[in-house]
């Protein structure tokens, strides 16, 4: 169905910030009547592409031709009036006002400076009868489904631009029937020879809809495929970057340990959040999980560290049953968890190194009994020593230490805590090689010195050197779980890709 | 004698605009500076200074906790009219003087644990909450006042307003008082880290097994206490209740005198000495003004001018372009402090 006739075409596009590549040197061709898949996890590029494409941001090098002639939009609105519509996540229209003012804000039809209500509401009819759409045009935006919100913002984009429609991620808060109805008014799009952009997480979708792929990952092109006859299995290596060839590399993690689980999670789950699950860890074993963006990793492990509760279930320590119903309570518990975003729910920036380092076990004694100043002086220059954190001083705000350290800090927060159990959500996102190799190093001897951990980490060449099982979890539950010699990062693509196969059929 | 050389530093700055706006004052009234001792008290414009101040000081104190864990209460001056109302009305109708001063701390307690729920567990918006009881506190100081202004006579609680000790005007001993018991607890305890943590970054505090809401609840409720303090202490030294002017504007008084005192709205590292010096400051600047003879329709335009030259020296542009212009300065390798010997 797709022409050959190339719509848009971004060659090497570059932007920075601070210095740091989001995009380099990205290539990406659209052609006309085609749907074109853009892929990548969290941090990949994606958005950071639209919005270069877009003119949200001013690219450092590079050029975008429509058409064959370049463009150079200064914004969303020039990039509009150019005929590039993009259609966001978040219906980005007026939930109060009807849906014939929506369609029609800011170019209202008009007479003698009054809007024509009447001949607005007609229009609007005659746009959304294109799509299949009977709805009462008055009505407010908001009485109607986020499908039909969806639809309404694309007809909007559409009406405005006219050749590339760009959507992100339109389909991450729509049920499988609202999908379908979208699916039907994209596929319409691209008989009529728009070229539309769809970024999503859902592989199934993109085997659904899409004529051809493109991986973005770390700000690189990872590459652009045709759909058809793409292994599934290819794609979800393409991700998360890891050639099927130079496979199968000796694994020193290892030997599950002997004994009885010390941390055991048996039916434990959130409505909406990932499914019901059992989870065990032992003493001195490291636990990898494994899933693509989305899957419910996450979810996971703020239902196991009680930031959100369970809706039924049991958690047990050594055999006895315990609550966790708040961080605090897990904590005391001896729990400890390193988020992913670690700004964001790890450092407290304007803190020193010090505080930071003894804040949880001053949370976990409590307000009246503080940690003497010698005491933190001693914790803050120990752990500071031990894992090698780079900082000038102690009392340096913990903001100003690169990524890799501010990442060893926040262990030093939990190793402080003494804990029995640690949970690290991508422990080596976003920090330089050297940091990354200690902090595995770290990771093998605190399983050594007999402590458990849950790993979630989407580098699984990692994941498979210190994790003795890997759990994998896909659309929201756990899977399947690999022990000893099928713990590799090919068995985990497989195991991630057959489920999502399963899932899509 | 390092850490109290680092809290001379970290004060400095508001030290020294306190000691401009007193030196400038004194250069224009040569009298400024005299201390008289009569009848076993001490008599003087500084006196006056810290004896005014009282209430924007004790206000200072509760809101300089609230801020610094990213809050703000704006309901301080509603409740100073509240907790003069109640005092005034349990001492008219005869209530012996220590069950008066119980339930008034307690109503002021109230208060803020009122303003602490909002925020802590509703999650509604610091300023928005707090706007609440300060458009219905006055109705309420109202309804306890009957619509008059109570006045009373019992001597044991105009000596909160008028009375002294050692010489010194009795609201000056309570907000010195109150500045150093409420700067000990939260320093000598952990409570101060606890609360900056929240401040900087709450969500990181509770991932890190910090009470938050706890803290929160602590916080506004300390803040609800100074100003049911500082409600007793205005309505002690006018010996009545005025529902509609007790403490009007002084909500804003306390926070500017916080964000002199060098705290930021932003929330996080706070310093009480530092708002209490910032509250003096501003009482400096308007027994300034009065003594300057200056017609009263200039007071408020003079004072804010005086603020935002404040401000604007203190603001990190200028500390920024003051450290660029300080040469040695300007090499960019980080100096190691030598640790404090110990």
């Amino acid at each position: 169905m797709a022409s050959d006739v190339v719509r848009l075409r971004v060659q090497g596009a570059s932007k920075s910030f601070l210095g740091i590549r989001a995009l380099d040197r990205v290539d990406f061709s659209l052609r006309a009547g085609e749907v074109h898949a853009l892929l990548g996890e969290n941090g990949a590029g994606k958005s950071t592409l639209i919005k270069v494409i877009t003119g949200a941001y001013r690219r450092d090098g590079g050029e975008i031709l429509l058409d064959g002639a370049a463009i150079d939009p200064q914004g969303v609105t020039d990039a509009q009036a150019l005929g590039i519509g993009t259609v966001y996540q978040e219906v980005n229209l007026l939930p109060n006002l009807s849906v014939a003012e929506n369609l029609f804000i800011g170019r209202e039809p008009t007479r003698f400076g009054l809007t024509r209500t009447g001949e607005m509401r007609r229009r609007a009819r005659a746009l959304l009868g294109q799509y299949g759409l009977a709805i009462d045009v008055g009505a407010p935006l908001s009485s109607f489904s986020v499908a039909v919100q969806q639809i309404v913002a694309i007809a909007r984009a559409v009406d405005l631009s006219g050749k590339v429609l760009i959507l992100d991620e339109p389909t991450a808060s729509l049920d499988a029937h609202e999908v379908d109805t979208l699916f039907e008014v994209v596929l319409q799009l691209k008989a009529r020879g728009l070229g539309i952009v769809f970024i999503t997480h859902f592989l199934d979708q993109v085997f659904r809809i899409a004529d051809s792929v493109t991986v973005l990952r770390n700000g690189r092109l990872v590459g652009s495929r045709p759909v058809a006859g793409l292994e599934r299995i290819e794609l979800v290596s393409m991700m998360l970057g890891r050639e099927l060839q130079d496979e199968e590399r000796a694994r020193s993690g290892g030997a599950t340990p002997e004994g009885a689980a010390a941390i055991r999670f048996t039916g434990y789950g959130k409505r909406g959040s990932v499914a019901p699950f059992d989870l065990s860890v032992r003493r001195g074993e490291v636990v990898g999980m494994a899933g693509l963006l989305g899957s419910g990793r996450t979810e996971t492990a703020r239902l196991i560290f009680g930031i959100d509760t369970s809706d039924g279930g049991q958690a047990e320590i050594d055999g006895t049953p315990v609550t966790l119903g708040s961080p605090a309570q897990a904590i005391a518990h001896g729990f400890g968890f390193c988020p992913e975003d670690r700004k964001v729910d790890g450092i407290v920036g304007d803190l020193s190194v010090r505080e930071n380092i003894v804040l949880a076990l001053q949370a976990r004694r409590g307000w009246a009994r503080p940690l003497p100043r010698r005491a933190q002086d001693e914790l803050a220059a120990r752990y500071i020593e031990a894992l090698d954190i780079r900082t000038s001083d102690a009392e340096k705000p913990i903001k100003f230490l690169s990524g890799g350290n501010q990442q060893k800090a926040l262990l030093a927060r939990w190793l402080a805590t003494d804990p029995r159990f640690l949970i690290l959500d991508e422990p080596t996102r976003g920090i330089d090689v050297g940091a990354h190799a200690e902090i595995i190093r770290l990771i093998e001897r605190l399983c050594a010195d007999g402590m458990s951990l849950l790993v979630i980490s989407s580098e699984l060449e990692e994941l498979v050197v210190y994790a003795s099982r890997v759990v994998v979890l896909s659309d929201r539950a756990h899977v399947a779980e690999l022990t000893g010699e099928a713990v590799t990062p090919s068995g985990i693509m497989q195991a991630i890709a057959a489920h999502e196969k399963a899932a899509a059929a | 004698m390092s850490v109290a050389l680092k809290g001379l530093r970290r004060l400095a700055p508001q030290l020294v605009t306190l000691a401009v706006v007193l030196a400038l004052i004194g250069f224009a009234f040569p009298g400024f500076f005299q201390l008289n001792w009569q009848n076993g008290r001490l008599y003087g414009s500084l006196v006056d200074v810290l004896n005014r101040g009282a209430p924007v000081a004790l206000l200072a104190i509760g809101m300089t906790l609230v801020i610094a864990t990213k809050g703000i209460d704006l309901s301080v001056g509603a409740v100073m009219a509240i907790t003069g109302a109640v005092a005034a009305s349990l001492i008219t109708s005869d209530m012996p003087l220590a069950v008066t001063l119980a339930l008034t701390l307690l109503v002021g307690l109230a208060c803020g644990l009122w303003n602490g729920a909002l925020v802590a567990f509703l999650d509604i918006q610091p300023i928005i909450a707090t706007l609440i009881l300060m458009v219905a506190g006055r109705g309420i100081a109202q309804l306890i006042t009957e619509g008059v202004i109570l006045t009373f006579n019992d001597a044991g609680l105009i000596f909160f307003g008028s009375g002294s000790v050692l010489g010194l005007p009795m609201p000056v001993v309570l907000w010195l008082l109150f500045g150093v018991l409420v700067a000990l607890l939260v320093r000598r305890t952990a409570l101060g880290l606890l609360i900056e943590a929240i401040g900087v970054n709450r969500r990181a505090s509770m991932l890190s097994g910090v009470r938050t809401r706890f803290l929160l609840l602590t916080v506004y409720a300390t803040s609800g206490l100074c100003a049911a303090v500082a409600g007793t202490v205005a309505a002690a030294d006018i010996r009545g209740a005025d529902a509609n002017n007790a403490g009007l504007w002084l909500e804003l008084d306390a926070i500017l005198a916080v964000v002199l005192g060098g705290t930021s709205l932003l929330g996080g590292r706070f310093s009480i000495a530092g708002s209490l010096i910032g509250a003096m400051i501003i009482q400096a600047i308007n027994t300034g003004i009065l003594l300057s003879g200056f017609p009263p329709e200039f007071n408020l335009i003079i004072k804010a001018a005086i603020i935002v030259v404040i401000l604007v020296v203190q603001s990190p542009a200028s500390q920024s372009l003051f450290v660029y212009l300080r040469p040695e300065r300007r090499d960019a390798t980080p100096v190691t402090r030598e640790r404090p010997a110990r």
